[in-house]
């Protein structure tokens, strides 16, 4: 027998006792050939393409999962930003694009569909405007669709105009989902130079420089690292590093196996395998748990920015060794609800919002799933997503606001989303008013890290 | 997809008529063993086959639902997946 023993225990070991999935795998389609004038045309179009590409996903993934015993947490697709492809429908309100999309998504079983997007960091056409102004509704009327907006982009600056306007959206969608607690937000982000390839939800859309139909997956195991790291006697923290790099290296290696067949089945392209250790409400599937396994008393006090870059450069170095395709976000989540541990560090005091600002300039993705208080200002929304902007912008990386002001909600409040999304506790920002600096609007122009021709 | 062979591994306490039961539902499959190993880990019976389809017919559902249930008869776990799991993550 070729395969050792020890091997076949702890592959089984890691999916058993440690949480080690594919989170994801996503079907990215391109949705070009269906603009038409006439709203009803284009959703009839878009749900015959939809249903063409995607009818077998689930089916052949649910296959796959029974092929090689390794779970497959979600099935979603992701799909050409609407704002290009419905720029030309003489209708103003795109709520009806997002009634067909989810009314799809039901039909072919996925859990998601991203992409309900516009990509705005230089300007915003009539298209642009009519997709964010469509947003809160459209998440407000909808279960199954994600919602993305590009305001930056190291190459062009941050649209501080979309910056100002997104405070209000966020706002708005609260507002809109007020009986879920703001449960619309959580499917709403804001991004700076997004990934087009990203599988995850809710940041996932198939950009423009994409093939027809491809899959991309998402595999995750912060569960398995965290057993890894704490399985070392007494490491140093080269010793941690190594240790790190060899468990992505294999669940790298899973990932690439299980996207490779299901493209090959599906007759699609194989595009990216995005390595990211996104944590789940489930108990030891935390990064901050493996923060804290590294030696550090609680996530958020000092030393936690250090310590996640190690993670995340380490992640990215055995991810690099397993696989040529790896892409998306690839690096470690930091989403407050869905991570026990950051829960706890919250409740205790040692994480703030300030510190998580910190800790996302050296990993993916950004203020991931971070609740407020209701009371929250539109600007304060606003300045939040331009500090988080700045960061990805000057540092030439992806990042994100995902943030939720759960109407009448105070800090000390925990606001509950249920399932994967987890629960909050509603966290301080700072009472300082940031209103005149937002209301300037216009540009950041381009930094000089732009300048590399 | 590169073969058709799998690795069913067998975990629980030790009882008679595990390896009987198990080659039992794999011969009603047409499934052959190339490799069987045995061994106690943890206080744990394991038992780790390397098998192979010989039948054209072979439906991988109806199998895993077999050996689950002569598992569950058994007192056992009975995990069966594609050898290439295994292979793609400790082998370059």
């Amino acid at each position: 027998m070729l395969i050792h023993p020890e091997e076949i225990l702890e592959t089984i070991n890691m999916v058993t006792n440690e949480h080690l999935d594919i989170r994801t795998v996503t079907m990215g389609i391109n949705l070009r050939g269906c603009s038409h004038p006439d709203i009803k045309v284009f959703n009839q179009q878009i749900y015959d393409r939809i249903m063409h590409c995607a009818e077998k996903l689930v089916r052949t993934t649910e296959d796959i999962q029974k092929l090689y015993g390794i779970p497959i947490i979600n099935k979603r697709i992701s799909v050409t930003p609407i704002a290009i492809v419905a720029e030309a429908c003489q209708t103003k309100d795109l709520t009806s694009v997002a009634e067909t999309l989810d009314r799809v998504a039901h039909e072919v079983g996925v859990d998601f569909i991203g992409g309900f997007s516009a990509l705005v960091q230089k300007g915003m056409t009539p298209g642009d405007l009519k997709l964010i102004d469509s947003i809160p509704q459209a998440l407000a009327s909808t279960k199954k669709i994600c919602s993305s907006v590009n305001v930056a982009t190291t190459k062009a600056g941050i649209n501080m105009d979309a910056v100002a306007r997104m405070g209000h959206i966020i706002k708005h969608t609260a507002e809109l989902t007020r009986d879920s607690q703001g449960l619309g937000c959580a499917k709403l982000v804001v991004f700076s130079n997004a990934p087009e390839d990203n599988p995850f939800m809710a940041g996932a859309f198939h950009g423009v420089g994409e093939p027809d139909c491809v899959i991309n997956v998402g595999v995750s195991g912060p569960g398995v690292v965290n057993s890894a790291v704490r399985s070392l006697q007494d490491p140093s923290l080269g010793d941690i590093s190594e240790c790190i790099k060899k468990t992505a290296f294999k669940i790298t290696r899973m990932g690439e196996m299980v996207g490779r067949e299901v493209a090959h089945r599906l007759g699609a392209q194989f595009g990216v395998l995005d390595l990211s250790l996104a944590p789940t409400p489930a108990v030891g599937d935390s990064v901050a748990a493996i923060l804290e396994a590294m030696g550090l008393e609680s996530c958020g006090t000092h030393g936690t920015t250090a310590a996640l870059a190690m993670l995340n450069d380490a992640v990215k170095k055995g991810g690099a060794m397993a696989s040529s395709s790896v892409g998306g976000l690839s690096g470690a989540f930091i989403p407050v609800s869905e991570d026990q541990g950051m829960i706890r560090a919250v409740q205790r005091g040692s994480l703030s919002l300030d510190k998580l600002e910190a800790m996302t300039c050296v990993c993916s993705v950004g203020l991931d799933m971070i609740a407020v208080p209701g009371d929250t200002s539109p600007a304060t929304i606003s300045a939040i997503i331009a500090d988080e902007m700045a960061i990805g912008m000057i540092n030439k990386k992806t990042t994100a606001v995902r943030i939720i002001t759960a109407p009448g909600t105070q800090v000390g409040d925990t606001v509950e989303f249920g399932g994967l999304l987890g629960s909050a506790p509603v966290m301080p920002v700072h009472n300082f008013s940031s209103e005149t600096f937002i209301a300037r609007g216009g540009r950041i122009p381009a930094p000089i890290q732009s300048l590399t021709n | 997809m590169s073969s058709s062979r799998f690795v069913i591994t067998v975990i629980g306490l030790d009882r008679v008529g595990i390896v009987a039961g198990i080659s039992q539902v794999m011969a009603e499959h047409s499934v052959n063993i190339a490799d069987i190993r045995q061994t106690i880990m943890n206080d744990l019976f394991t038992m780790i086959m390397l098998a192979e389809v010989k039948s054209e017919e072979f439906e991988l559902a109806a199998f895993q639902e077999a050996m689950s249930d002569i598992g569950k008869k058994l007192g056992v776990q009975v995990i069966v997946q594609h050898e290439d799991v295994f292979r793609f993550m400790h082998r370059i």
